[in-house]
């Protein structure tokens, strides 16, 4: 979906976009060999030893694949708890 | 010049392999090139009904290969083109009846004395698959907009380049025009952007494909209709020239709703 049509508000997606994103999903792990059940399990495992560490939103915890031109990207999105400005 | 051999695969079985293949050779003999097509689906062979070939097959490739019969006798001559010659499939045997060095080696013995050796490749990733990729110098894939069949031809890419093939060139068969207007198909764009290798051809859905089988005479040998001029223009880059992409032409257009409204 475009950015002017998210202006536009809500619009339901052609079948031909649901394709183009079901395939490109599916094929950075048929590319990469990492299944979605192996992204969990390095999910799980980085909130584990990040938590030993600095208090995170375990629940807000966002791994994805992304794919680049020239390589494939793991992209960890961690929301840190601890660093938060707290009211005195 | 010796021949180039060029294997048309695809992952995903139904997607127009043979058809292709049929086509293609029939579209380079027509420009006067010396073609052979090779059935390379044994067990299962198909390219000599689409060729209308079939009553005429005396041995196959598996007879070749265990020294039962010369190449040259093996060969079924076409009926229409003077230049096209097919290589049929055994089809009582199964897939290990025949290995990659066999392959490479039919092939080697057909360099001197045609252009072209079209293999037809079965579908899947065995050893079908293995063989029928093991002597080529080229690789065409082909695919249809379908979420299936586009993943299955990211697959074989794959495995292509592992082989070291060589850079394959896609053809994108079966484009329905009215239904990627509405919004409802991949569009070529999409495909490319999501496979990222050369395209080679696009060629749009044509029921004439299905007739054209019915009876055993390939679309090709008659370039008026849309698939194949397609074929035509596949076969045209093949030799090197710069023929630009068709605009396929969408029925449900203009004339189909005047259609509708005369009838109305």
């Amino acid at each position: 979906m475009s950015f002017w049509d998210k202006l536009r508000g809500r619009r339901i997606p052609s079948s031909r976009e649901i394709a183009k994103e079901r395939l490109q999903l599916v094929l950075v792990h048929d590319r990469t060999n990492i299944s979605p059940g192996l992204l969990q399990t390095l999910k799980d495992e980085l909130i584990t030893v990040i938590s030993r560490h600095i208090e995170i939103d375990r629940e807000g915890v966002e791994i994805t694949f992304t794919q680049g031109k020239r390589y494939n990207r793991l992209v960890a999105d961690i929301p840190v708890l601890g660093t938060r400005r707290r009211k005195s | 010049m010796p021949a180039r051999v060029i294997t048309i695969t695809s992952g995903k079985g139904g997607v127009g392999k043979t058809t292709a293949t049929a086509n293609l050779g029939v579209a380079l003999a027509l420009l006067g090139q010396r073609v052979v097509t090779i059935d390379a689906d044994i067990g299962l062979r198909n390219l000599d009904v689409v060729m209308g070939l079939e009553n005429r097959i005396v041995y196959d490739i598996v007879n070749v290969v265990e020294g039962v019969c010369r190449l040259r006798q093996a060969l079924v001559k076409d009926k229409r083109l003077a230049e096209l010659y097919l290589l049929p499939a055994a089809q009582t045997r199964d897939k290990s009846a025949v290995g990659p060095e066999d392959m490479v080696q039919v092939c080697e013995q057909m360099r001197n004395d045609y252009d072209f050796v079209l293999i037809d490749s079965p579908a899947g990733i065995e050893q079908g698959f293995r063989n029928a990729i093991a002597p080529a110098d080229e690789v065409l894939i082909v695919t249809t907009p379908e979420v299936s069949a586009v993943r299955d031809a990211d697959r074989i890419i794959g495995l292509i380049e592992a082989k070291e093939k060589g850079p394959a060139r896609l053809i994108i068969n079966r484009i329905k025009p009215d239904m990627v207007k509405r919004g409802d198909m991949l569009d070529t764009s999409d495909v490319m952007e999501i496979l990222a290798i050369d395209l080679i051809g696009i060629v749009p859905e044509d029921e004439a494909i299905i007739i054209s089988t019915n009876k055993g005479v390939p679309v090709a040998l008659d370039v008026t209709g849309q698939a194949g001029l397609a074929f035509h223009n596949i076969a045209h880059r093949l030799l090197g020239e710069d023929v630009p992409f068709m605009t396929i032409k969408d029925t449900s257009g203009f004339l189909g709703r005047f259609a509708r409204f005369v009838r109305s």
